[in-house]
């Protein structure tokens, strides 16, 4: 058909000369339309055009403003209007008679009038609300074109708030007798759920009356709703996979009306939208997948003809069955289909091999090289979008030993594109695989100078940023950091020799930071001659100002030498009137620096680097505020990824469809996200402006793509089978396909081409044998590797180390320590010093000078209640006295022998399971009691102590908790209590509510001798969390399964523990000793934890090292627990 | 699908389609854009093109430029074939189409449009119920008649 279409279009020279013919059409309407086209296309320039337009839009608004003028004309006049409109001319006031005609016309008027309204108007219009009217009458109308006018302006445009208006006709209109009434109806729904959707929340079992519905134009039309809805949440709809499955089939076995074939192919829009719901519904979840793989085999069967439709489906196929459990037998088909596209001579297809490989090459490393002589002819094709993809896929497969290969064609790419776009895409790209696998110091400068040139100042902010970074913080070893330094230092200064005025100002800046903290190392070079070089960069025509001033502090830190001060101090002068008032301070700073060669020294020591402000990224010092906030009640902090999530369900239309899309992977930001804002902040000028802290997370772009993927969005992706799989289509498979390509193929099979001379094959053999060098020899092991820090050569250093090593200075530091290790002393402490007038534990407020002015009056009141030490008691108040009491040793002695005097009162039952300490809750003249809490494998058991040192007593004690549930295993409440002895209380603990601490507040009424006139004692006691938690044993496919059940969770990065092997073991060996958390399995550089709060309630802790951190991921059916257990993480990560 | 655009060879729009909200200024300045590169690319080049963070799908018909914006995990051969549809029901509908049936009745090629495509799905892909539909609403002959007699003596 096509071929008739562009005859047709080829004789359209000769249709033109004869259109110029005046006095042709002269009796329609629509030849005023005529005229003006043709009088455009007369027209020679734009200016021209631009008159002759004003002057139509003149007269058509004068004619739709006068009474005279009738529908009909009002109808021509709007197709005019329209058309100036697509010219890019204005008609602002023809809207509101579009809408005037769509209300009052004729049905054809209407069309119109719709047809104008939907072109001229987007959603937010304010006119489009006089439209609602017109819509509802227009949808009651017994005209069923009327109807379907009015019901296709709603799937285009309507105002949100106005939708209930309409939303019952609609609905009605699902039970119309004409199918192409119940399919416009069911899309206008559609249409209403993407911008409303909590408006349309209770017709769901509409929907699915819509998909069993007779006609299959109404059925296809509800897929585009359920593709919606699945997309959003597929586990609701798992139980439709079979209705999709059986459609599917009918389709494909050609059940359908002839009418929905297109070129002989049963409806490949149904069948593709068809595909894509299975692949949702099937990812992750082998029940589901299994229900699919007969239709798959099937379609991918069918779909044989050499069409593009057919390609077109067979291409969704092969997507879907990698999306779902994999099954071999489908995988080496589908793998067979990606050969065909690739192979193909047709070049969409070609681009879409490539694109597939790209998104399979994670899971399927093999198939990449199999295609390898492919993949590097198409490196050198002529379409840029081509060699575009093919780099894409390189860079997926880029590992140690064929990054230069690889890094190359990308520069060389860069250098021919114009694309800011892609420019910037790719520079990112480069950048990450220079820094990730880099093989030695004199390429990776090399690499990042052309990124730097290349990128210019397109290039997002974090490359040049996180290269200083590198520089500044070092590696491992002293002599590899001078080395690069050096390297550094000397290809700059030969760039500076050459034409700096060609490079773009951000390497410029990166090479004045490099020039100022570093040319020291280099010792044949005079500080002068770099002052030189700096100073001809002033001069330059092209420096920005923010590059001079970044060029004044690189002469700040240089001028320590003599010569060097004079030629300083000329350029200060000369700056220091400068009108910028960023030149004029730096200027300022380099004149009283230079002059004062001792300040100078003090404020930019010679040779030495200043160390950056330490910052606690994890915020821990805040720690005690958040479990005091939490503990009030407060909402548990959300991280940005969550809100966002709840914000985008809540949601509805996404506005900004182009935004620019840095390739920053969301998981690697909403992991750091909790990074102290500060890193932002720039440091002080002097100590140089390149010290920057670029956000951590957003400078290492698209980390996970080379690793293999085990974990997705939803969860674990069970992966023994595909290991299988890769071996068994390993099995060299017969790449061509029988029916098509038969020449065309043995030139592009595997084997070396015969087709080009042998000299360029043996070439691009040998460019093969690079590029797919890492992949041939180790394959998937290879590729599981890539992100292991043992092969990354410039590692950075670990954000643990550094995060770690500054907690331990705020330990060693009192007046910090205060306030992040006795935090949860002090919400303790305050609540109960609130609720117990008559003693605390004294323990507790001498740690806490802070609560003394609340604890003093209560100790004062009731000190002759209080029996304990002697010694104590006659303590004078003072807060020092408080806190050396507390250090001072006869105490803990005394506890220490409270303790182990109190432990034989154990229950017997209890005796197997570890205690907490005995710690005393209260006492009085005669009564003491003490408490500690039991861990038995399914409850916690609060054990308290009432030791009775005069004569016999009743007592009664009741202990509550709004968190906890307190079960009193005795029987009675009142006890007699005999003299000189110890009785044993047990309360069986379970959690009603997560939290991070819990606590149990007692009384205890008491009258001794028994029948005495009763007294009162308050006390309370207070657990973490962590005494509930138990080790959780499953195996790695339980634990997949069970994420993907859990809704509520929560992400954070944590510090891990300092070890040089194995970080990630060490770090979950301590979780697992110091919280009992089971370790499910160690995958590479992830680890799966699981746990439960006593029996029953399950958290999943999915850990990966990243950028030496670690990044973990909780999961739990239970809300806050995920929360509440990361603090604990958090805090048991942190303690020495 | 997010938007359509009918273009000449010499750049000049015949036909636009917008299924998402944007400003005029952003039409245009895209419009503008995706016209330049898509006009500079040469015959036998890919139908696909990563522009932004878009993806477009286009295909040239004589002199006509029929391109499509579609959504990252949009199916591009299946857009493609959309193209090839709607040139079809075109070609039925005016008895083989050329440029000028498309600029001198574009209010018809948008009601075929919409008949088709529907806020950026595709509502019906049987050629004979589009037309049906076109037909029944084209009630008065006399645009249809009217149309005739304009390409006979054009």
């Amino acid at each position: 058909m096509s071929d008739v279409v562009e005859k047709t279009l080829t004789a359209l020279p000769s249709l033109l000369s004869l259109d110029s013919q005046p006095g042709s059409a002269k009796l329609s309407s629509t030849a005023k339309l005529g005229n003006l086209i043709r009088g455009i296309t007369e027209l020679t320039s734009k200016h021209e055009e631009e008159k002759l337009i004003q002057h139509e839009l003149a007269s058509i608004k004068e004619q739709v403003s006068s009474p005279n003028t009738t529908m009909r004309q009002m109808r021509e006049l709007m197709v005019r209007a329209v058309y100036c409109e697509m010219l890019g001319y204005e008609a602002s006031f023809s809207y509101i008679h579009a809408i005037k005609l769509a209300q009052q016309g004729n049905v054809l008027e209407k069309r119109v009038g719709y047809l104008a309204v939907s072109l001229f108007l987007n959603e937010s219009h304010e006119l489009l609300l006089l439209l609602v009217n017109t819509v509802l009458k227009d949808l009651q109308s017994t005209n069923l074109i009327e109807v379907c006018m009015a019901l296709t302006v709603v799937c285009q445009i309507f105002p949100k708030d106005m939708i209930p208006v309409i939303l019952p006709i609609v609905e009605e209109k699902l039970n119309h007798p004409k199918e192409i009434i119940r399919r416009k109806a069911v899309l206008a729904l559609h249409k209403f759920y993407l911008i409303a959707p909590n408006q349309v929340q209770h017709i769901h079992n509409k929907f699915r009356k819509a998909l069993c519905d007779k006609d299959p134009g109404v059925m296809t039309a509800s897929l585009h709703i359920y593709l919606q809805l699945i997309q959003e949440n597929a586990e609701a709809y798992k139980d439709l996979t079979a209705s999709f499955v059986t459609i599917l089939k009918q389709v494909v076995g050609g059940k359908l009306p002839m009418d929905f074939n297109y070129h002989s192919v049963p409806a490949p829009w149904l069948q593709i939208q068809l595909l894509r719901i299975l692949s949702l519904l099937g990812k992750n979840d082998q029940r589901t997948s299994e229900v699919m793989y007969e239709v798959l085999d099937e379609s991918l069967r069918r779909a044989e003809m050499n069409h593009n439709i057919t390609y077109a489906i067979l291409y969704e196929c092969v997507k879907c069955v990698y999306t779902i459990h994999p099954k071999s037998e489908l995988l080496e088909k589908a793998a067979k289909c990606i050969g065909n596209f690739v192979l193909s001579p047709k070049i969409n297809l070609k681009y879409l091999g490539l694109k597939a490989l790209t998104y399979v090459v994670q899971q399927d490393p093999k198939l990449a090289l199999q295609h390898q002589m492919t993949i590097i002819e198409c490196l050198d094709h002529s379409d840029v979008i081509i060699k575009r993809e093919t780099l894409e896929l390189l860079f997926r497969i880029t590992n140690a030993q064929n990054v230069t290969v690889i890094v190359e064609k990308m520069l060389d790419f860069l250098r021919l594109s114009k694309d800011d776009h892609m420019t910037i895409d790719i520079v990112g790209k480069v950048a990450e695989l220079a820094e990730k696998y880099a093989p030695d110091n004199e390429w990776f400068i090399q690499t990042m100078n052309a990124v730097f040139s290349l990128g210019g100042d397109m290039m997002q902010p974090e490359i040049p940023n996180g290269f200083l970074k590198l520089l500044s913080e070092g590696f491992d070893s002293e002599e590899e950091d001078r080395k690069l330094r050096l390297f550094a230092v000397s290809s700059y200064i030969s760039l500076l020799q050459g034409e700096p005025s060609k490079l773009p100002q951000r390497f410029l800046q990166v090479i004045c930071w490099v020039l100022g903290e570093y040319s020291f190392l280099k010792e044949d070079l005079e500080p002068s001659v770099v002052l030189g070089l700096l100073t001809k960069l002033l001069d330059m025509k092209s420096s920005s100002s923010e590059t001079k001033s970044w060029v004044l502090v690189a002469m700040t830190k240089l001028c320590w030498s003599e010569a060097a001060v004079s030629e300083a101090q000329q350029v200060a002068e000369t700056y220091s009137s400068s009108f910028d008032t960023t030149l004029r301070q730096r200027a300022q700073e380099l004149q009283h620096l230079s002059r004062d060669s001792q300040l100078h020294s003090r404020v930019l020591p010679p040779g030495g680097r200043l160390e950056p402000d330490e910052v606690d990224s994890s915020l821990s010092f805040l720690d005690g505020f958040v479990s005091e906030a939490l503990s009030a009640g407060a909402a548990p902090y959300k991280p940005l990824h969550q809100r966002q999530e709840e914000l985008s369900r809540s949601k509805v239309l996404s506005l900004e469809p182009y935004g620019l899309s840095l390739p920053i992977s969301t998981s690697s930001c909403s992991i750091t996200d909790r990074q102290s804002p500060t890193l932002l902040s720039t440091s002080s000028g002097l100590s140089g402006d390149g010290t920057d802290f670029s956000h951590r997370g957003s400078s290492t772009t698209l980390r996970l793509d080379g690793v293999k993927r085990v974990w997705g969005r939803e969860g674990y992706l069970a992966q023994k089978k595909p290991v299988e799989e890769v071996a068994q289509v390993e099995v060299p498979s017969p790449l061509r396909s029988p029916s098509q390509q038969g020449d065309a193929n043995s030139c592009r099979s595997k084997t070396p081409t015969p087709t080009a001379n042998p000299e360029c094959d043996q070439e691009k053999q040998q460019l093969a044998s690079s590029l797919f060098g890492g992949l041939s020899s180790q394959s998937s092991v290879c590729l599981m590797e890539k992100s292991e820090p043992d092969i990354q050569r410039f590692r950075r250093k670990a954000k643990g180390q550094r995060s770690s090593s500054t907690t331990n200075e705020q330990r060693a530091n009192p007046t910090v320590s205060s306030a992040s290790a006795v935090d949860n002393l002090l919400c303790n402490n305050l609540l109960e010093a609130d609720t117990e007038p008559i003693n605390s534990s004294a323990k507790q407020t001498f740690q806490h000078p802070h609560s003394l002015s609340v604890a003093n009056g209560a100790c004062d009141a009731e000190a002759i209640l209080t029996d304990g030490d002697p010694k104590e008691r006659n303590q004078p108040l003072s807060s020092e006295d408080f806190v050396e009491a507390d250090d001072s040793p006869p105490r803990e002695d005394q506890e220490r022998s409270k303790d182990s005097c109190l432990t034989p009162h154990l229950p017997a039952e209890l005796s197997g399971f570890s205690h907490s300490e005995i710690i005393p809750l209260c006492s009085s003249q005669s009564l003491d009691l003490s408490a500690c809490h039991v861990q038995t494998d399914n409850s916690v058991v609060l054990v308290v102590f009432i030791t009775n040192t005069s004569e016999d007593a009743n007592l009664q004690i009741q202990v509550l908790s709004e968190e906890l549930e307190v079960f009193c295993v005795c029987e009675s409440p009142v006890e007699e209590v005999r003299g000189r002895s110890v009785s044993v209380r047990q309360y069986s603990l379970t959690v009603k509510m997560p939290l991070v601490h819990f606590e149990l507040v007692g009384m205890l009424s008491y009258s001794i001798p028994a029948g005495m006139p009763q007294a009162m004692m308050q006390f309370s006691y207070k657990l973490p969390l962590t005494s509930f938690i138990r080790p959780l044993t499953v195996s790695t496919e339980e634990y997949g399964s069970m994420w993907l059940a859990f809704s509520h969770d929560t992400k954070q990065n944590l510090t891990l523990i300092k070890e040089e092997r194995e970080p990630l073991t060490a770090t979950l060996n301590a979780l697992n000793k110091k919280l009992s958390l089971h370790v499910v399995e160690i995958i590479g550089v992830e680890g799966l934890v699981a746990c439960s709060l006593l029996q029953d309630q399950p958290c999943l802790m999915h850990c990966r090292v990243h950028a030496g951190r670690l990044a973990v991921w909780l999961r739990s059916p239970v809300p806050d627990l995920p929360d509440c257990l990361l603090y604990h993480c958090q805090r048991a990560l942190q303690e020495p | 699908m997010q938007f359509m655009l009918l273009f000449s060879r010499q750049g000049k729009l015949r036909l636009q389609k917008w299924y998402v909200p944007l400003s005029d200024k952003e039409k245009k300045k895209i419009t503008r854009e995706l016209v330049q590169t898509v006009l500079a690319r040469k015959p036998k080049m890919c139908s696909f093109l990563e522009w932004r963070d878009l993806k477009i799908v286009y295909k040239r018909y004589a002199s006509l430029y029929f391109c499509c914006a579609i959504e990252d995990q949009d199916n591009e051969l299946i857009t493609l074939e959309i193209i090839h549809r709607y040139v079809e029901l075109l070609d039925k509908y005016f008895g083989s189409v050329c440029e000028l049936d498309i600029i001198f009745n574009f209010e018809k090629a948008y009601f075929i449009l919409d008949e088709f495509l529907l806020g950026g799905e595709a509502q019906e892909t049987s050629k004979k119920n589009v037309l049906k539909a076109i037909e029944q609403a084209d009630l008065l002959q006399e645009i249809k008649t009217l149309m005739v007699y304009q390409k006979k003596y054009m």
